[in-house]
Formats: structure tokens, C-alpha cells, sequence
């Protein structure tokens, strides 16, 4: 028996959630005493590749047809799941991911495992029954899901867990699998990606901004704000709704959910919905003139002011500590 | 085009989240409940689809007597006829049997859902419902074109977009972006109540996981609070007592 890791990459980079599943990976091995193998599908250097050691994972599977050069949901989810009946794994592990949320239903229902999906803790182990925490009702709950089947996935939100390092040598082993061509049914006609730009769900730092801001010709400052701090940008929901910024920035319920370490609100109120899904960030610092908004209720560290002001003088100062 | 959309019945977004039973189970007392907001993006694309005869539109439940009152506002949107399994809803693996199930008897060329719900915020169903009925299923959707048997799917993916394209029946998780949702007009709420709600019994699906107890987050410390004057000492705090920059 052992444990699988699938390990994300963008354009041959491997992301920062697989090291942050790998990590997960190492740490439930350590708990079940079970061997953990990293699997990589595309086309991913070697020297990327080792990077898994770094994580305590000592083995990779390296899949890396030109049929599987782009992320297809059904033949990513095929592989994933062929890769771990052929070592016998009982455990599959990934990232709560865009794609990743996609796959784990998926990769569940072809093993027949118990699905544990937006993991935010590791296991608690009581013979083959798992407990593990997720945040539900939009970030107002932490539910303990009871996993009562012998195979298990589980999908960890990124950010949750903090990737450890524990160096040692990797084995990279390539295999071939068999990718049926109703799988590949789905064709890729185009990415656009901003390169340029913090992932929001990935972030570190988000820097966000709301109605307060009075207009989108009004967003320069906080993306000056966001390269300071090598930050993504996000929105309320009336900001996205208005058209202002694209709906990929919206957070809050019925928005993406984050849970960054530093979450910085600049004229945002606090209304209930987006507070939902922001309130599970580490550090909260928020900008608002209204000293009433009830974003401050939830915020460790406030500043009463216009953000007209305010965030420029942050920037500066941000810069001259950067500088120190 | 024959349309299914799954509706989620959720507490409405304002509602104060509370447990009963020693924390063992939603408190739903006083609780507002309504369509998953994603879920009524899925729904109002799938009106605007089969516009002009174009198609049909039916709206799947999986829940309690409850939810008809839910239902019968996707019904006023402009489905056509809706199915409600009987049955309380366990999870997401249970819902999504149960929604195939009744799929595989009824031939729906496109099936969409949202991309989560804002309750157990599993974006599950989609998921095991291609595998289940063995088609694509594609999250997080941004737009959704159908033209002919093929499908147009634009897909968020982290820090971009992918534009998909692939050949009907297929699962759609869809977002926002790919419809505004629609409000019932008077007309809507009249001809729902005379629209088929077809109950059914549920399927026996095996139990593989539970929710065995929930916890409410503890709440945050006061917040302090820097003048805007010194905004300098706000950096000093992030760094040396928030240890975040």
C-alpha cells in the first residue's frame, strides 16, 4: 500500500499547491507508514522534477505523452487513478485546485474512495477511518468529514498547510499509460494567461478594493499596492458586478474563497457575504473612512481614512522598508 | 436540446450559520433557503439556450418536500418541468447518483450545475456526475456556447482562461460570466404552478463518508487600530509582530 501525490504544473513549472501536496503527502506517510509516490503529467524538466526530494518524496512518476501536454479533466483523471491501482496506492492526494476540483469526483468515483475535497488539515487516524477538517458554509464553518472507506482522495486547499522541506534524493520513473481516445474528447483551443500577475487562489498577499475606490480608473493604486508586496488583486462583489474588474477577482461567498496570509481590504464594508470568504486569512488589515464598517470587527489591524490617501502613503512606505 | 440543471437548495447568503445537536448538525431553524447562486447562473443559461424551442429545460432536486417552494422559483425562471428525488440529501457522492441515475434513463444532451455550492462548498457533483454517465465534465465555466452537437466552453483557470471545445453531452459547471440570473416576472410565477414536479424515490447508494461534527470559528481578536498618520508603524507591525512581509 501506499500513497500518490499528483503534483500540478504550469508550463513545466510545478506549482506552489503541489509542493504544498507534496508536503501533506509526506506528512500523512509519516502518520500511516506508507511509501509516498509524486506524479507529474506533462511536460516537466528533470531538474524541476527533483524538486520533489526536496519534500521528502523520494519517487516520481513522470507521464509525459504529447497527448497529455495540456490538462484534459477525463484523461488527467484516467491516468491519475491507472497510476494508482498499479501501485497499489489507497490514497490519492492533490490540490483543491481549479483543475484539481475538476479531477478528485472524478478520480473518487473510478477508485470507489471516499472523497475528502477542500482539506484544510491533516488526518486524524483511527484504523481506516480518516477525519479531516474542511471549511464549509463559505469559511463561517469548519465541518470534520468522517472517511469511512479503506481508498481515500483528498483535495487540499491551497494555502492551508505551509510546504516543509525535508531533503532527499528523488527516483524519477517514467511510464507510459493508457489513454483511451474518449478521453481525449475535450480540445484545447486556447490559453490566455497573464503571466505577469500573482495567482489569486495561490497568493500569499491579496490586495482588494471595493466600492470605496469610486471607479475602476481608481485600480492603479492598488496594483501599485500589489507589486510592492508581490501581491494578487481581488474585488467585492459589487465591483465585479459593476464591470470594474474581471469576476475572476470577485472574493467572498459567492466568489472564490481565500485564505492568504495577508489580506488587505481597502474600501470594502464587510458586508456578511464577503466576509465569508475572506475571514479565514491569517492577518486582516483594513482601510476604510467609515470607522463603523463592520469589516473592522473582524480585522487585526485597521486604519480609518480615505484610501485616496492612505494607500498611497502605505506604498511609499512599503517601498522605504523594502529599501532598509 | 434537452437541458438538466441540479439545483441546490442553500441558506440564504445572509444567514447566520448555527448547529444543533451538539454540533452534529445544521441548525435550519429560521434559516431563509435558496437557489445556489451558481446553480441559478446554471439555470438561467439553460432558459436562454432553449429560447425559441430550441430546447428544453428540466430542473433536478435531490432533497425533501422543503425544497419545492425552491423549486417551483426555477420553474417561474422558465424550466419546463422539474424532478425532485425524494430523499435527504447526504452528500455530494449520494445527490450525484441519485441525479444520474435519472439521467441515464433520459438522454440530456448538456448538464449543468454550478460550480459549487455555498453550503458544503464541494464542487463535487459535476464531477462524479461525467464520470458516472462517462462524459466530459468541464469547471469552472465563464461562458458556455452551444452550437449544434458542439460546445464552446470557456474555463477559468489560476491567473487565465482555457477556451474548450467539445461534442455534446457533456457536464458544465458554470460560474459567473455565463449568464446574469434571471427574476421570475408575474407571468413565470403563474405558469409554475402548473408546471409537471415529478417526485421519484431514491436509489440506494453505499455511505463512504460523513460529517461527524462541525466547529464555528473562534472568533478574532480586537482589532487595533493605526492613525493615518502613521502609516509607517502599520509596516512595523506586519513585519514584526504579524510576520507577514
Amino acid at each position: 500500500m501506499s500513497i500518490l501525490v499528483y503534483i500540478e504544473n504550469v508550463e513545466g513549472a510545478l506549482k506552489k499547491s503541489a509542493f504544498e501536496s507534496l508536503s501533506y503527502g509526506k506528512a500523512v506517510g509519516d502518520l500511516t507508514g506508507e511509501k509516498v509516490t509524486a506524479l507529474s503529467i506533462g511536460n516537466v524538466s528533470q531538474e524541476e522534477l527533483n524538486k520533489v526530494g526536496q519534500y521528502g518524496v523520494e519517487k516520481v512518476i513522470e507521464v509525459n505523452s504529447s497527448d497529455l501536454g495540456q490538462f484534459v479533466n477525463q484523461a488527467y483523471a484516467s491516468v491519475i487513478a491507472e497510476v494508482a491501482k498499479s501501485i497499489d496506492a489507497q490514497t490519492v492526494i492533490l490540490s483543491n485546485s481549479f483543475s484539481g476540483k475538476g479531477l478528485a469526483p472524478r478520480i473518487a468515483a473510478k477508485l470507489g474512495a471516499a472523497l475528502a475535497d477542500g482539506a484544510i488539515s491533516l488526518p486524524t487516524i483511527s484504523g481506516s477511518i480518516w477525519q479531516i477538517q474542511k471549511s464549509v458554509f463559505s469559511n463561517k464553518a469548519i465541518a470534520t468529514e468522517e472517511l469511512q472507506e479503506q481508498k481515500k482522495v483528498i483535495a487540499l486547499t491551497p494555502n492551508s498547510l505551509e510546504a516543509t522541506e525535508s531533503a532527499v534524493p528523488v527516483a524519477i520513473e517514467k511510464y507510459e499509460p493508457q489513454v483511451a481516445a474518449a478521453d481525449l474528447s475535450t480540445v484545447i483551443k486556447d490559453i490566455v494567461r497573464a503571466t505577469d500577475k500573482v495567482s489569486l487562489p495561490e497568493a500569499d498577499i491579496v490586495v482588494s478594493a471595493g466600492r470605496g475606490l469610486k471607479g475602476p480608473e481608481n485600480w492603479a493604486m492598488v496594483e501599485e499596492l500589489a507589486d510592492v508586496l508581490g501581491a494578487a488583486t481581488a474585488c467585492s462583489k459589487p465591483v465585479s458586478d459593476a464591470g470594474w474588474r474581471p469576476h475572476a477577482e470577485h472574493v467572498g461567498q459567492t466568489g472564490l474563497a481565500v485564505t492568504p496570509n495577508l489580506y488587505i481590504a481597502i474600501g470594502i464594508s464587510g458586508a456578511i457575504q464577503h466576509l465569508a470568504g475572506v475571514s479565514a486569512s491569517k492577518t486582516i488589515v483594513v482601510i476604510n473612512k467609515d470607522p463603523e464598517a463592520p469589516f473592522f470587527k473582524v480585522a487585526d489591524y485597521g486604519i480609518v481614512g480615505d484610501a485616496f490617501e492612505v494607500v498611497p502613503q502605505l506604498i511609499e512606505a512599503l517601498k522605504a522598508y523594502k529599501n532598509n | 436540446m434537452k437541458i438538466l440543471v441540479c439545483l441546490s437548495n442553500v441558506p440564504d447568503t445572509t444567514s447566520k450559520i448555527t448547529f444543533t445537536d451538539n454540533n452534529t448538525a445544521f441548525n435550519s431553524n429560521g434559516v431563509q433557503y435558496i437557489i445556489n447562486p451558481y446553480d441559478e447562473i446554471a439555470l438561467s443559461k439553460a432558459v436562454e439556450l432553449a429560447e425559441g424551442e430550441k430546447g428544453t429545460v428540466t430542473v433536478i432536486h435531490v432533497g425533501e418536500a422543503a425544497a419545492d417552494a425552491t423549486i417551483r422559483k426555477a420553474l417561474a425562471v422558465g424550466a419546463d418541468d422539474a424532478v425532485r428525488v425524494n430523499a435527504t440529501a447526504r452528500d455530494a457522492w449520494f445527490v450525484a447518483n441519485q441525479i444520474a441515475n435519472y439521467a441515464k434513463s433520459n438522454a440530456f444532451d448538456l448538464i449543468l450545475t454550478g460550480r459549487e455550492s455555498i453550503d458544503y462548498n464541494g464542487a463535487q457533483v459535476q464531477g462524479f456526475l461525467g464520470e458516472l454517465l462517462n462524459i466530459p465534465s468541464i469547471s469552472i465555466a465563464k461562458k458556455l456556447e452551444i452550437n449544434g452537437t458542439e460546445a464552446s466552453v470557456e474555463r477559468e483557470i489560476e491567473g487565465g482562461k482555457e477556451v474548450l471545445s467539445v461534442t455534446l453531452p457533456i457536464v458544465v459547471g458554470t460560474a459567473e460570466g455565463v449568464a446574469e440570473p434571471k427574476i421570475p416576472n408575474m407571468r413565470g410565477i403563474m405558469t409554475a404552478r402548473t408546471k409537471p414536479l415529478q417526485v421519484v424515490d431514491a436509489i440506494d447508494v453505499p455511505v463512504l463518508s460523513k460529517i461527524s461534527h462541525y466547529d464555528t470559528r473562534a472568533p478574532r481578536g480586537q482589532v487595533k487600530l493605526i492613525d493615518k498618520a502613521d502609516i509607517a508603524q502599520l509596516v512595523q507591525l506586519l513585519h514584526s509582530e504579524a510576520k507577514v512581509i
